[in-house]
């Protein structure tokens, strides 16, 4: 673990917007007119849009060279924060998106594909979609999936959308109105089952890292319509005890979801399925090796069920009869739309190719390879000065994440979360992820090695750790006013949520900015600065 | 930023007396050997907030109740307030706060326990926002940071003006020391400073971060006043997060009362148990009560006039718990606790607890005893 820093300074261009670039009648492309003839024929190219959606006035676009632009954006592209280096961001699960996977997605045969056409014109795609299917089946040992939700969230709300379909089946969705789930589920299950209707019942942690038996059984009733879990949980933690939590639950008559947001410690160890479950996710994005890509997909969330839920799901299912693939919408018990069509197909086919090149070996094989990367970063990081773990006397293991404390840092040094988070970027290096909200664990961080990443990679990030909180007990304002080496400055806290000084758009920058001018303050021009 | 040390505070625990309110018990503690903590304490979050704001003009009383551990920490405080004799009393800290309070400072911090806390709520109410160092033998208030550090760390971001730092109500509360040291406990409410808290966001870039504890606890109240029925008494715990009920009816409260509610109307103020009792006669009784104190009480201290008679004849499942989220985060995992006095009904009320934390979402909650 002796790694050696890199050297880093990030470009500084201090570039302005691009609405504030360019020269008076310079252009990217200039178009010849149009020879007479055509002129003759069409006549005044303007009066072919009716007057009231005309416009009045010019475009005020930018007037600039076609390199010119693209250097603009070159630059910015320079001056990007992340997704530069070793980026091990917890609960997302961060992997290598292999070219060959991109390459196939933007085939013609994908790119071109509308999704209106005959499914005898799409047999190919539709294979696909049958086919991950079918080896989703075999991690989850679910009896169909679904991939029209656009990402994980969409794939907890179908969860829901079904539990009140089958409910209301029974005649029972009235009288089941509540979703019982963990403080330290995946913050999507809460807020789904709040979006869907239900009440959301919370179970708090004991000092094992999960809660307990006794509080699911205080939680239960005729009105549990559902459980829905993430395990492991936000903070790696692995609870044991699943399978009696099915057993209570169904017993109660809800349904049980699996939410395996956090699937890359426990694929090809467990199935959902076998341990009681009704219904699970997969998010391709994330686990199954296609681009998380940030925060805004596209993603895909794979929602799958057991035979009981499948009549609900939503339509249409790509199913294969004789050898041949079709849309089945004919479905009446079906909850309908969760998203147009058949979802991010291009997304299913990069986890279907990422799926297919791992196979089952390699597909246990990383899952060793990301709870072994997790455990050897927490030798490393808790041998640093002023780190600390969530739920130190538990005794389960932390599987492929831990979840970390500064607080001791914080209280002997003034630095915290926030301050490491803007130091880190100094060297190069993607910031930690800190937590869901809320934070149990105060001045948390949470980093997921997963099985991308070599050991190097890893002891540079335990190093970065090491060398910050050494600075922290020696300079602490040199942490405090990171970053130094980056391309911006820290923003001071407070700024971006004030609306007066943030705009979204050009135009309600130059309304604001305006207004500013008339009122005698210049918040909107500091931003620019 | 006022700065009161109760240079006293602590020192009952390490000998065996479970506070140092009186002049008795203190000289007790000092024959016992009793060595004072509460200043150590003090220098230690003084240095921690010289870190972050050197510049910070410190009000200290003087002496041992503030001066030193000021100048200890690199201030140069100016003193208020001169305590009359040594050891120092409790009309020095209400005269220290006081001249504090009227000087404008923007924050009180002190050094103490429970009964410091006490004095200072008495000297300045809501009027100026409080935070301890806890120091104190006795810590049931709300008003004390998790550690010397801390309290150092969340006075510099609230005098810094720090978005994540809010001010929240917090209880104040205190035991009936006479009744403690011969073990019977018995932990009173005597009011609600303004104090800061951090809100552990995952960007303290966010200036707000969404609308925040109180959003929340009003639309739980609103929901709470609405799911009232004709016929039923209500009796309402003491505290803000109950008075948050009483607005949401429209109705008139009291703070550290148990009021009652029937019809829509109030029937009865600050009741005690008898004048409960005989209001729930003849109706179906529910009890809607908040979590009160530092260690997330809820039945017994504070709201004793709830006795076990009116818990045992209300009946678990007509009990409404409302706390924030937030409150219950800061319990740390530790569990609520209940005292009423009879253990038939603590071992009834133990176990998990349904906590209202907003419109359609319950947290449940382990109680013990």
């Amino acid at each position: 673990m002796n790694a050696i820093l890199k050297q880093y300074q990030a470009p500084v261009w201090n570039e302005p917007v691009i609405m504030e670039m360019g020269y008076p009648g310079r252009r990217g492309v200039l178009f010849a007119p149009a020879e007479p003839e055509i002129r003759q024929q069409v006549g005044d190219v303007s009066a072919l849009i009716p007057s009231k959606l005309r416009r009045q006035d010019r475009p005020a676009l930018p007037e600039m060279t076609e390199p010119e632009v693209l250097y603009h954006y070159l630059r910015l592209s320079q001056q990007t924060l992340g997704m530069m280096g070793i980026s091990l961001f917890g609960t997302c699960t961060m992997k290598y998106n292999p070219q060959i996977n991109e390459q196939m997605a933007w085939r013609p045969e994908i790119t071109e594909l509308h999704p209106l056409q005959h499914e005898d014109t799409m047999q190919g795609a539709l294979e696909i979609v049958h086919e991950m299917d079918l080896m989703l089946r075999e991690l989850s040992g679910m009896d169909q999936f679904v991939f029209q939700a656009g990402g994980g969230s969409e794939a907890a709300y179908t969860n829901c959308a079904v539990t009140r379909a089958y409910h209301a089946s029974k005649g029972e969705l009235e009288q089941r109105d509540e979703i019982i789930v963990t403080i330290q589920s995946h913050p999507c299950n809460p807020a789904t089952a709040a979006a869907a209707g239900f009440k959301v019942v919370t179970l708090m942690l004991d000092e094992n890292g999960y809660p307990s038996l006794d509080a699911l059984k205080a939680a239960v009733s005729n009105r549990t319509a559902a459980l829905m879990v993430t395990n492991p949980d936000d903070m790696g933690v692995y609870n044991p005890e699943m399978k009696e939590w099915v057993r209570i639950v169904h017993e109660a008559g809800g349904l049980a979801f699996y939410d395996a947001a956090n699937f890359n410690a426990t694929m090809s160890k467990l199935r959902p399925r076998e341990i009681g479950f009704d219904a699970c996710m997969f998010m391709l994005h994330k686990t199954f090796g296609a681009p998380k890509s940030g925060v805004g997909g596209p993603a895909t969330g794979a929602y799958g069920c057991s035979a009981e839920l499948v009549p609900f799901l939503p339509s249409p299912l790509v199913v294969r009869d004789e050898g041949r693939y079709r849309l089945d919408a004919d479905r009446p018990q079906s909850v309908g739309k969760i998203r147009e069509f058949l979802g991010n197909v291009q997304v299913v086919l990069k986890a279907y190719a990422w799926t297919r090149a791992m196979g089952a070996d390699g597909i246990a094989q990383a899952s060793d390879i990301s709870v072994l990367a997790n455990n050897y970063m927490e030798k490393g990081l808790l041998a640093i000065r002023g780190v600390t773990r969530s739920h130190p006397e538990a005794t389960t293991p932390r599987m492929e994440m831990t979840r970390y404390s500064f607080q001791t840092l914080k209280e002997e040094t003034g630095v915290d979360t926030h301050d490491v988070q803007n130091r880190m970027s100094d060297f190069g290096m993607d910031p930690l992820w800190q937590s869901h909200e809320p934070w149990l664990v105060p001045e948390p961080f949470t980093p997921e090695a997963g099985e991308t990443y070599g050991k190097e990679a890893l002891d540079q990030w335990i190093a970065v750790i090491r060398r910050i909180s050494e600075e922290a007990y020696s300079n602490p304002e040199l942490v405090k006013t990171s970053p130094h080496n980056q391309a911006v400055h820290r923003l001071k806290p407070g700024a971006t949520d004030d609306p007066e000084s943030r705009a979204m758009t050009w135009r309600a920058f130059q309304k604001k900015r305006l207004r500013q001018a008339r009122s005698g303050t210049d918040q909107m021009r500091a931003v620019v600065d | 930023m006022g700065f009161i040390v109760n240079p006293l505070a602590g020192l009952g625990g390490p000998v065996g007396l479970k506070g140092t309110d009186g002049d008795d018990i203190v000289r007790e503690a000092l024959r016992r050997g009793a060595f004072p903590v509460a200043q150590q304490k003090a220098v230690e979050a003084l240095m921690r907030l010289s870190t972050i704001v050197p510049s910070l003009r410190v009000v200290a009383a003087g002496g041992a109740m503030g001066e030193d551990a000021a100048s200890d920490a690199g201030f140069l405080p100016s003193v208020i307030h001169r305590p009359h004799g040594v050891p120092s009393t409790r009309s020095d800290t209400i005269s220290a706060a006081a001249a504090m309070a009227h000087h404008g400072v923007d924050l009180i911090l002190f050094a103490g326990g429970d009964g410091t806390a006490r004095d200072i709520l008495a000297a300045v109410g809501d009027r100026v926002p409080v935070l301890g160092v806890p120091a104190g033998v006795k810590m049931h208030s709300a008003v004390f940071a998790t550690s010397a550090n801390s309290a150092g760390l969340l006075a510099a971001s609230f005098l810094a003006h720090e978005p994540a730092t809010r001010l929240r109500d917090a209880e104040v509360m205190d035991l009936d020391e006479d009744a403690i040291r011969t073990d019977r406990v018995s932990a009173r409410l005597f009011g609600y400073a303004r104090s800061p808290y951090e809100r552990r966001l995952a960007q303290n870039a966010k200036a707000g971060g969404g609308p925040g504890e109180d959003a929340a606890l009003d639309a739980t109240a609103r929901q709470v006043a609405s799911a009232m029925r004709p016929g039923r008494l209500y009796i309402l715990g003491p505290g803000t997060t109950t008075r948050r009920v009483s607005d949401a009816l429209a109705l008139p409260s009291t703070l550290l009362g148990v009021d009652a509610v029937l019809d829509g109307e109030i029937v009865g103020l600050d009741l005690g148990e008898s004048e409960l009792l005989r209001q729930m006669k003849g109706h179906e009784a529910h009890i809607i009560v908040g979590v009160l104190g530092g260690q997330g009480s809820l039945f017994g201290r504070g709201n004793q006039q709830i006795s076990a008679e009116v818990i045992r004849r209300t009946g678990r499942e007509r009990i409404t718990v409302i706390a924030s989220i937030e409150k219950l985060i800061a319990l740390s995992g530790a569990p609520l606790r209940v005292d009423t006095g009879d253990a038939e009904t603590d071992a009834m009320l133990s176990g998990h607890f349904h906590v209202e934390t907003a419109p359609g979402r319950r947290t449940l909650v382990r109680v013990v005893a």
